[in-house]
């Protein structure tokens, strides 16, 4: 079975679990089975936390955490310096991370990862189109654009539904959610 | 018609919960349950159900509210974890002897100490000899289905006994994954109306509930309710034999995965049991006679059923996710090993604790218990017959 795994590395508070959670939810509508679980600890904001995202055309049954991920999404990169984010990732994956930086100036943080390595600067679009920090959003769309486990279209008309139906109350910031996603995609970059 | 959907194992119960519409939901939060009634408070918020939804002050209060309410003749539900049902404890007991058929949903979470979240099966296993029927999920779908159960199970004429539907705590509590629902409507023709035929409040015939029992009488009334317990494995079958002609999904007193010619097997519980078999697959491609069976019913115990399902296999690792501090194994190794006492032939048996807290298990412990299964029908020599599995010190690890 064919089976895309991908790890998440943030700090609480930072929606890596919401990210995750909205990942599944877009691979769901294409008809995909999927798995969207958080490593649950004493939670406390700012504390680096990991969430996780199996994404299968058959029901998979394995349950543990993911610990040869194909992909990896780091939401907050002051983590490189703490975690050890690309343990097990493998080599045709990669790895996408939240900087304003360049993939070559942040490869040396990667412990000699040889895979791909992706940045897009989602606090930058977060701002300009949430105007606060808001660095999932964008980072779930870079995830996309990267990995292709959702197919774009599909994946920013199943967008467009949820934050409709999860900002019911506030349709005001539905655009723009909607304009990071695009954006993001656009800007994540090798 | 089954309809296609995804949540976490909390929203799936309280979805069954919602369908099912019981007169009245005691709820006390505890994590990793807390959704359970966080979920149904905003049922009732909307009109989706008419429950009676009771904020109490404790899970004493909550399983003590269950047994007035269900007494009295109404359908009564709560759901819980950890030190909260251990809390119910005193509770529990009076529940089952009163022969009340509650539904408790538990999402199983590690006892004290250290304080811990995470999940293991030291809560409900601590409440093994209560008198509840408990049913064990190994995912979401599994929780939904065991919930549609449980009402008509608890509810049988002979067996009026409460009834725990356990999930793994976190692992299917908060974890989102796709699941088949049913209609509203065909869940509550599935589940039916409660019309007891005795209660507290039943004006022509009123009735005493939990009174004293001297010892002229006490063993009797025992006595009644471990023939009730007994009759339950009849009405586990029956409903789950209904549910498979409703529904299409099939279950039974456990699950028997590629067991047919399987020289060496481990008997499992709940996720574990998704993960492990991922680690049958891949050995059954290699060629490797393994199987695994995966208990969905603890109690009552199937033990005849299990005797005759391990009859043929020659090494068995029962797996246990609680420390029952016995110094001699893990409770369903306990069982196991008693079920399998009168056999002709009885296979090796050892037992493997696991997953304590939270401790991640994974499709290479498989492996490596499946290798040392191997190991001892090659060898003939048993060795340590209860092991500890996945120390963070690899020194310590006998697999």
């Amino acid at each position: 079975m064919n089976i895309m795994e991908i790890r998440w590395h943030g700090r609480g508070g930072q929606g890596a679990k919401t990210a995750s959670l909205l990942l599944a939810d877009a691979a769901f509508m294409a008809g995909k089975f999927v798995q969207s679980f958080p490593e649950y600890g004493p939670e406390r904001s700012g504390a680096p936390i990991t969430a996780y995202n199996r994404i299968s055309d058959e029901r998979c049954t394995i349950h543990s955490n993911i610990y040869e991920p194909d992909y990896v999404v780091v939401v907050d990169e002051t983590l490189l310096e703490s975690v050890d984010v690309t343990a097990g990732l493998k080599e045709e994956g990669g790895i996408v991370i939240n900087s304003a930086k360049s993939a070559a100036e942040l490869r040396p943080l990667l412990h000699g990862y040889q895979g791909k390595v992706y940045t897009v600067d989602a606090g930058t679009i977060s701002r300009k189109h949430l105007g606060d920090y808001f660095p999932n959003t964008p980072m779930l769309a870079a995830i996309v654009a990267i990995s292709g486990c959702v197919e774009q279209e599909a994946f920013m008309k199943d967008m467009e539904e949820a934050y409709t139906h999860k900002f019911a109350n506030k349709p005001q910031v539905v655009k723009g959610n909607l304009d990071c996603l695009v954006e993001a995609m656009q800007a994540v970059r090798e | 018609m089954s309809i296609r959907d995804r949540m976490s194992g909390n929203e799936a119960i309280a979805t069954a919960m919602r369908q099912i519409n019981p007169d009245v939901f005691a709820m006390f939060p505890i994590t990793p349950s807390t959704e359970i009634p966080q979920y149904f408070a905003q049922y009732v918020a909307d009109g989706k159900v008419d429950t009676e939804f009771i904020c109490v002050e404790s899970e004493h209060s909550s399983m003590s509210a269950c047994i007035g309410a269900e007494a009295a003749g109404a359908r009564a539900v709560t759901a819980t974890s950890s030190a909260g049902l251990s809390f119910m404890n005193e509770m529990l007991f009076v529940a089952a002897s009163a022969r009340l058929p509650i539904v408790l949903a538990v999402a199983n979470r590690a006892l004290t100490g250290p304080i811990n979240i995470n999940h293991d099966y030291s809560d409900s296993m601590a409440e093994r000899d209560s008198g509840f029927i408990q049913i064990y999920s190994e995912n979401n779908q599994e929780a939904y289905d065991n919930y549609l159960q449980a009402h008509r199970i608890g509810e049988t004429a002979d067996v009026r006994l409460p009834v725990m539907i356990c999930e793994d705590g976190f692992i299917t509590s908060h974890a989102l994954e796709n699941i088949e629902l049913e209609s509203d409507e065909d869940v509550k023709a599935f589940v039916g109306e409660y019309h007891p035929e005795e209660y507290l409040l039943k004006a022509e015939n009123p009735l005493a509930v939990g009174p004293y029992g001297v010892s002229n009488y006490y063993m009797e009334a025992r006595v009644a309710q471990a023939e009730a317990m007994k009759n339950a494995k009849r009405a586990i079958l029956d409903v789950a034999a209904d549910f498979e002609k409703t529904f299409g999904r099939k279950y039974g007193f456990f699950e028997e995965y590629r067991m047919d010619d399987a020289k060496m097997a481990i008997v499992i519980m709940g996720s574990s049991a998704g993960t492990a078999k991922a680690a049958v697959d891949e050995l059954r491609e290699a060629g490797k006679k393994v199987g695994l069976i995966k208990v969905r019913v603890f109690r009552p115990f199937p033990g005849e059923e299990l005797a005759e399902a391990l009859k043929n296999v020659k090494a068995v690792a029962v797996m246990d996710k609680s420390e029952g501090f016995s110094a001699n194994g893990g409770p369903l190794f306990a069982e196991t090993a008693s079920a399998c006492i009168n056999m002709e032939q009885r296979p090796k048996m050892i037992n493997i604790v696991y997953g304590l807290g939270g401790r991640d298990f994974t499709v290479d412990h498989t492996r490596r218990v499946f290798a040392h299964l191997e190991k001892i029908i090659e060898t003939g020599e048993i060795g340590p017959t209860y092991i500890h599995l996945g120390q963070r010190d690899d020194r310590k690890e006998v697999l």
